[in-house]
């Protein structure tokens, strides 16, 4: 009963926090809202005992998103363009998309099921054998770095990408373009 | 930000609380929540944090890009070393059973320990050169008009 009520409350908050930063103007506000947003699911996430994904979107959501967030907006500006386009062709984009992800929802499991499919696949199997095999207290580092090994190395892979494709998108770019600037400035402002 | 004084103070005294905290996170997921992905984003807080307070230039003489940018690659490096390394010991790739073959239950935790060291290193040179690269372009906002 009171879970159901922490559950209510927290979304309401989300969703008032989402509507704060539609109608926001000033992209500081909005950053920082969007910052609240990620530690209120974080907070949702603790009171499904998914301790593991929430303490990852508290770090990475809260913190690190909303600190290149704030990097982003010093490189260009403070304010958000109010569009001078109508809003009805979006609105509808987003309503039939609305309904679509609703009507998908029709078909998954109820909430906290014991029949949904992520019960009845490998799960109890390694609820299972993790002590005996494993032997590890947390079972979600057992399935992460073992059991799942090899998905967890393709991740580190591909945090490992991204970070060298923003590095050749922003750092590489900007020094290429100095080194010109300075060949261009070099001899002429000399002489 | 030269004259907030209490940030840097308490800057100063929270940073080593935050590296603390990682290496716990980092070594100790195996008993509670996190890992090497938390664990590396905690430790590249605690240098954001550093290098927001006392400026780029600072964090980059106690963290030079040059070692951030290899720990990217050293990271996976170590991950999937370890899958060569059991391959090379006669079992299949990533299977931690090879480094205490009696044992089997030792040998994944110290299977385990490699591999979250890696993705804990992949993720803090990744968020920490992600972090200089924006912030050493030149910001077109200035201190005060925040």
């Amino acid at each position: 009963m009171i879970e159901l009520l922490i559950n209510f409350v927290l979304f309401f908050m989300m969703v008032v926090t989402a509507l704060a930063v539609i109608r926001l103007q000033r992209l500081f506000a909005v950053v920082m809202l969007s910052g609240v947003f990620s530690l209120l699911s974080a907070l949702l996430l603790v009171t499904l005992d998914a301790v593991d994904v929430a303490f990852t979107e508290a770090a990475v959501g809260a913190g690190i998103s909303t600190v290149l967030m704030l990097g982003t907006l010093a490189l260009t500006s403070r304010t958000e363009r109010s569009s001078s386009r109508s809003s009805f062709v979006p609105l509808v984009v987003v309503a039939v998309t609305g309904a679509a992800i609703l009507y998908g929802t029709l078909d998954m499991a109820n909430f906290g099921s014991a029949q949904s499919p992520a019960q009845l696949g490998v799960a109890a199997q390694y609820m299972e054998r993790s002590p005996h095999d494993i032997d590890v207290p947390n079972i979600v580092t057992g399935i992460l770095a073992s059991y799942r090994g090899y998905d967890t190395l393709g991740e580190t892979a591909v945090v490992f990408t991204a970070g060298v494709g923003v590095l050749m998108l922003i750092s590489g770019l900007y020094r290429r373009r100095r080194r010109e600037d300075d060949e261009d400035e070099g001899p002429g402002v000399n002489t | 930000m030269r004259h907030h004084l209490i940030l840097r103070v308490v800057t100063k005294l929270l940073v080593g609380t935050i590296i603390l905290f990682a290496l716990y996170v980092q070594f100790h997921g195996d008993y509670s929540p996190g890992g090497g992905f938390q664990a590396g984003v905690i430790m590249a807080v605690a240098f954001i944090l550093y290098g927001i307070v006392f400026g780029l230039r600072e964090v980059q003489a106690v963290f030079p890009v040059w070692i951030v940018h290899r720990m990217m690659a050293l990271g996976v490096l170590v991950y999937a070393g370890t899958g060569v390394l059991s391959l090379l010991l006669g079992f299949d790739f990533l299977d931690y059973g090879a480094f205490a073959p009696e044992h089997p239950s030792h040998g994944q935790h110290d299977g385990i320990f490699a591999v979250e060291l890696g993705v804990g290193i992949t993720v803090t040179g990744v968020m920490i050169s992600i972090y200089y690269a924006f912030a050493a372009r030149p910001p077109r906002i200035s201190d005060e008009e925040w």
